[in-house]
């Protein structure tokens, strides 16, 4: 236990100093793309790990998130809303968007809606795309304002540190970790707090939910609201980084690529999404085009890029047949995932005694 | 009015298509409630299956008389049984061991799959539009001002008659019996004695050989495809089986003729329809889902619990 704690320690210390032992940009570079993905993860797992509702449009948050910053915080309008402020905002935005959303799936069950989040998970970006005279359409937006450190925001533009340059990504890195960390925080005092359980209940059975006096309404958009918020602030992070916003970033292989992230992980498990989602952003952003890399070296002819849709493929499959709790399982879902199959178990095992022993 | 009839015409023929989709999700949903979401991707390998066919049998351009009878029965019979039997493959690899599973898992294995296919045939054929050979010659019908393509006559005749005879399938025949009592209560229907695995497999079979017929058709009909076609065509086709009531194989034809007719409207008439047809066809999706999630010639259910 005590060799356990230490090594987290060590962990904390070594995501706090990273930056500074390791100069290369890339490589900070694709850590905030990956922090952003935590974000969009820990998001996730609030809909589908907590409350058990499977969203299959959650890059439609991203989308709103991203274009919310993009709109209000470049010269596209002439608004420069502070980077700052523009991650409350953004997050209120994809709140409320996650409300307005919700709403309409909140009598569906299951796999119903599933697909309606899905329909609006391409409604989205296609809406993006297609108001041209607002979003420039294909072309994205770009030239976003870059984030000032807070002097500004205390009113003295002269005070105006430069620490967010566009070839530095250390800076979003820090902004990143933080909002991770706040993003934890928020997520596991929920998960143990009455709207928490109310989650879990309703995950469980709905129905016997319902009757035990919990307010489905309000706990199923609580679910989407809060969960949708975490990706407006990924959004705002990740599109200030990139500096553009452009509509083919949010396509339906996102939103299952976080979802691959949480069955990896373990939905429903905080520390097992983070994990889930860390691996698979290293597979895919410096595992895959790195041995490409080499591949190439040695003179092979392979792309390893072109396999990511299978991987996201395997992951599902693969993980749903033979370990459905994820890698590092939350005890209270690996239960339920397994008491299906115990049930399966128990039933054969009445009917045994129902036949009776075998007569003579 | 010419231009409405001719987008009549165009709508039936695209609805012609999703109709033979739909069925396939319509079957799988009714006999074990599955959203079996790599239909799509099934259909689009059918397309692919088609073409390889095709190409084997040196086709590249238009054929003409008796040939023509030969190479079309051939190649879509191949793609029906290519396609049939990747079907049973799906079910027995990502769904059957998860039958008694909470409801999501088999759904998220399904996704799961569909990528899966996808990667395949981005890997089979490349990331870009391939180019199907015509194969059916186009002597155009004109009625009034109103053009009316032969392969537009093909696609709906064959959808109409594929229809037809499944549903003589699932109501004259003892398979079809024992479909309709294992979509009805699994349990009893083994105690009576049905092989629901086999059952089960029977399904996907057909319906994953009518996806193949479907892709044989709509690669004639566009005389081109894409690896990453059965998404879209998949989530209509679905929204169709929806519409007509999910279950009910008269329900997805009717459904995929509106969904057909839809888009073909859609097109036309909005401004800019172009650029908005999916956003209209996903909102139908949306709004039959919230608001008739039992479609139109659906009976209401009540969830099992």
């Amino acid at each position: 236990m005590q060799a356990g704690r230490y090594s987290t320690y060590a962990l904390l210390a070594l995501v706090l100093i990273f930056p500074l032992l390791d100069r290369n940009n890339s490589h900070i570079d694709f850590l905030v793309n990956a922090g952003a993905f935590i974000l969009l993860a820990l998001g996730l797992n609030i809909v589908v790990g907590f409350a058990g509702l499977l969203d299959l449009g959650y890059a439609a948050f991203f989308a709103i998130g991203s274009y919310s910053y993009a709109m209000l915080a470049s010269a596209q309008f002439g608004l420069h809303v502070p980077f700052w402020v523009m991650l409350f905002f953004a997050a209120s935005i994809a709140a409320l968007f996650g409300i307005l959303l919700g709403a309409p799936t909140l009598r569906l069950r299951g796999d119903y809606l599933a697909i309606v989040t899905l329909g609006f998970g391409e409604i989205v970006p296609q809406t993006f795309l297609n108001l041209g005279q607002w979003t420039n359409g294909p072309n994205g937006i770009g030239s976003l304002d870059r984030p000032s450190a807070p002097g500004l925001l205390l009113g003295a533009p002269d005070w105006k540190l430069h620490l967010f340059g566009l070839n530095d990504a250390t800076p979003y890195y820090y902004v990143t970790l933080a909002l991770i960390a706040l993003g934890v925080l928020l997520a596991s005092n929920l998960q143990n707090s009455r709207l928490g359980r109310a989650w879990m209940a309703i995950r469980e059975d709905e129905l016997a939910a319902r009757h035990v006096g919990i307010n489905t309404t309000v706990t199923k958009l609580s679910a989407f609201a809060l969960g949708a918020s975490f990706s407006g602030l990924a959004g705002v992070v990740y599109s200030a980084k990139l500096n553009l916003v452009s509509p083919d970033e949010f396509q339906f292989s996102v939103s299952i690529l976080v979802l691959s992230m949480l069955v990896l992980g373990g939905m429903g498990n905080i520390w097992g999404v983070i994990v889930g989602s860390f691996l698979l952003s290293f597979v895919n952003g410096f595992l895959l085009p790195q041995s490409t890399n080499l591949a190439h070296a040695v003179g092979l002819n392979l792309d390893f890029t072109n396999y990511r849709f299978f991987l996201y493929g395997a992951i599902l499959v693969g993980m749903m047949l033979f370990r459905p709790e994820g890698l590092i399982p939350s005890r209270q879902r690996r239960a339920e995932l397994r008491v299906a199959l115990a049930d399966a178990g128990v039933a054969a095992q009445e009917q045994a005694e129902y036949e009776g022993p075998p007569r003579t | 009015m010419d231009i409405f009839f001719q987008q009549l015409v165009n709508g039936l023929s695209l609805g012609g298509i999703y109709a033979l989709i739909a069925l396939g999700y319509t079957m799988v949903y009714g006999i074990i409630e599955l959203i079996n979401f790599a239909h799509g991707d099934v259909y689009t390998l059918g397309t692919f299956f088609s073409l390889a066919i095709l190409l084997g049998l040196g086709v590249s351009g238009e054929v003409h008389g008796f040939a023509l009878v030969w190479v079309v029965l051939l190649t879509m019979l191949g793609a029906m049984l290519l396609c049939g039997v990747t079907g049973v493959l799906i079910e027995r690899l990502a769904y059957r061991r998860l039958r008694n599973a909470p409801r999501l898992a088999p759904l998220i294995t399904a996704i799961g799959m569909s990528f899966i296919l996808e990667n395949a045939m981005q890997l089979w054929r490349g990331p870009t539009p391939i180019a199907f050979p015509a194969v059916i010659p186009n002597p155009s019908l004109h009625v009034g001002g109103v053009e009316i393509a032969a392969k537009q006559i093909l696609v709906i005749v064959l959808a109409v008659v594929m229809m037809a005879g499944l549903q003589l399938f699932i109501y004259r025949t003892k398979m079809g019996k024992a479909m309709r009592a294992t979509a009805q209560d699994r349990e009893a229907a083994q105690l009576m004695g049905i092989d629901i695995n086999t059952t089960i497999a029977m399904t996907f079979l057909i319906g994953s050989a009518l996806a193949g017929a479907a892709g044989f058709v709509s690669g004639v009909y566009y005389q081109s495809t894409w690896f990453f076609n059965g998404f879209e065509a998949g989530l209509k086709a679905f929204t169709a089986a929806v519409l007509g009531g999910i279950g009910n194989v008269a329900g997805a034809m009717l459904g995929g003729f509106l969904i057909g007719l839809v888009e073909a409207f859609a097109t036309q008439f909005i401004p800019q329809g172009a650029q908005w047809t999916n956003v209209v066809v996903f909102s139908v999706l949306v709004l039959v889902l919230v608001f008739r999630p039992s479609g139109l010639l659906g009976e209401a259910l009540p969830e099992k619990v």
